[in-house]
């Protein structure tokens, strides 16, 4: 439904489409306003003014006007444009995966200024963090807090009795930790001593402490899997980002492969061709 | 869409046909179609058999994975082309411009498309394996990255860089910038500063007496 009347509002623009031959639809999350659709008009021919100030990933202010079907970008100017986010694959890979977990919770017009706020917190942190999955946790954390899926990392969430660290389980579909009498009948999944500690620490501390903290890779690998089960469970759907993750994490291994082959005797139809020319 | 009763059936089916186009909307598919119904019978024909005839004979060149009507296609052919040096695109239309320009001289690589992890558009989506299997070939010194400077091709491009990396050839990534006839005051942060980053020397002019 488009609105009424023009606006002018802060922004960060989530993602964008493709619409038509030279526009793009872009979808944008304003403090008032939530998940606003808008279409960016001429942005993909080269002299357009307004296509790098409504690049994903960024900041800025929108002059928005009503238009026939969809809202029209009227004017566009970036606050924040976040360079290392699209300089770097890591830390764009995060910042998706956090783009993608506000794009699908949020709806239409529904003003939404404390995702907001943690959104610009989270991609402000990311953009100069040396570690941007601890973030992202810490993001997700807040994330489902906000949502009303609060994980419980304080008390058994089977018996509510106090959890000490060790032999743990983390159940997503119960909502939180589980004590080890409860987990004994098979309840969630294995939960170690610091991955129990380093949840419970993300909880209470700030990004910029989180970004602090050396994570151990089986410990990152156990936070992700319990944190990627739970949003899945709250949002009922799979991230979508996150595949393109494990095909990164993938990518030099994909690479050695492929050489392997190559002195193996493999791609050489080019060769084959040249013979053959 | 909604057919009136005053256009015939066989004319709301062709209108219906060009709608589904891209970039043409009711009116540019009505005046298409009224177009290509006071048209001699001849262009009819003509029409209807290259829509034919670019579905029956084009197929993806085996090498390059271009659009072409013979395999290998012209440009994997050219002795002329180093294989030295291979572009890599997101569509056969880049290929198409990259030639226009004249300045490449070497071979292609189109992936048709681009990685768009929120969409679900992955590497196994686009023709990365088939690009893989060329850089093989020892001749291979240099992959150009010519995605287009968007999130999604800087997500494929980081993502093939991550890949290549590992197998001895040069990546190199075309630059980013102010194009030509843009104003400065206008261009946003990330374009000035890839602008000013990859700045070039300018060579002194020259006298006419050779000094």
């Amino acid at each position: 439904m488009p609105r009424v009347r023009p606006m002018r509002t802060e922004a960060i623009v989530l993602r964008q489409r493709p619409l038509g031959d030279a526009d793009r639809i872009c979808v944008l999350f304003a403090p008032l306003h939530g998940r606003i659709e808008a279409v960016a008009k001429g942005v993909r021919k080269p002299l357009s003014k307004v296509s790098g100030h409504v690049a994903p990933l960024s900041r800025g202010t929108f002059g928005i006007a009503p238009g026939r079907s969809l809202d029209i970008i009227t004017e566009a100017q970036t606050l924040d444009a976040w360079p290392s986010l699209h300089d770097d694959i890591n830390r764009m890979t995060e910042a998706l995966a956090i783009a993608e977990l506000v794009d699908r919770s949020t709806d239409l017009d529904i003003a939404a200024r404390p995702l907001y706020r943690l959104l610009h917190q989270s991609l402000d942190a990311l953009a100069s963090t040396p570690s941007p999955a601890s973030i992202r946790w810490w993001f997700t954390l807040r994330f489902l807090d906000q949502q009303g899926y609060r994980p419980e990392l304080e008390a058994c969430v089977r018996c509510r009795a106090v959890l000490e660290p060790d032999g743990n389980g983390f159940a997503a579909t119960e909502g939180g930790v589980v004590c080890p009498r409860c987990r004994s009948g098979g309840l969630g999944q294995p939960l170690s001593a610091p991955a129990f500690r380093l949840l419970r620490y993300m909880r209470r501390s700030s990004c910029e402490a989180t970004a602090q903290v050396n994570v151990d890779a089986a410990t990152a690998a156990e936070i992700e899997r319990h944190l990627r089960l739970s949003v899945e469970q709250a949002l009922d759907t799979r991230l979508r980002s996150r595949d393109f993750a494990d095909d990164l994490a993938r990518a030099e291994t994909l690479g050695k492969r492929a050489t392997n082959a190559a002195s193996s005797g493999n791609g050489q139809r080019e060769d084959q061709h040249r013979a053959t020319v | 869409m909604r057919r009136s009763p005053a256009t015939a059936p066989t004319i709301a089916r062709l209108i219906d046909a060009f709608h589904r186009l891209p970039g043409i909307g009711p009116k540019s598919a009505q005046r298409l179609a009224y177009h290509v119904l006071r048209a001699p019978r001849s262009e009819a024909e003509d029409l209807a058999a290259a829509l034919l005839d670019v579905k029956n004979s084009t197929k993806l060149c085996q090498i390059c994975q271009n659009i072409t009507d013979a395999d290998p296609c012209e440009l994997c052919l050219d002795p002329q082309r180093t294989v030295a040096t291979i572009c890599v695109v997101e569509e056969p239309l880049d290929v198409a411009a990259i030639e226009r320009a004249g300045v490449h001289r070497g071979r292609y690589h189109v992936l048709h498309g681009a990685i768009s992890p929120m969409d679900g558009v992955g590497p196994d989506d686009l023709r990365v394996r088939e690009l893989l299997s060329r850089l093989g070939d020892p001749e291979v010194e240099e992959v150009i990255l010519a995605m287009n400077p968007n999130l999604e091709g800087e997500a494929t491009a980081g993502y093939l860089s991550r890949v290549i990396a590992t197998m001895g050839v040069r990546i190199t990534r075309i630059a980013h910038g102010l194009p030509v006839g843009a104003d400065v005051e206008y261009a946003d942060e990330r374009t000035l500063r890839a602008a000013l980053t990859h700045r070039v020397d300018v060579e002194p002019e020259q006298n006419s007496d050779g000094s």
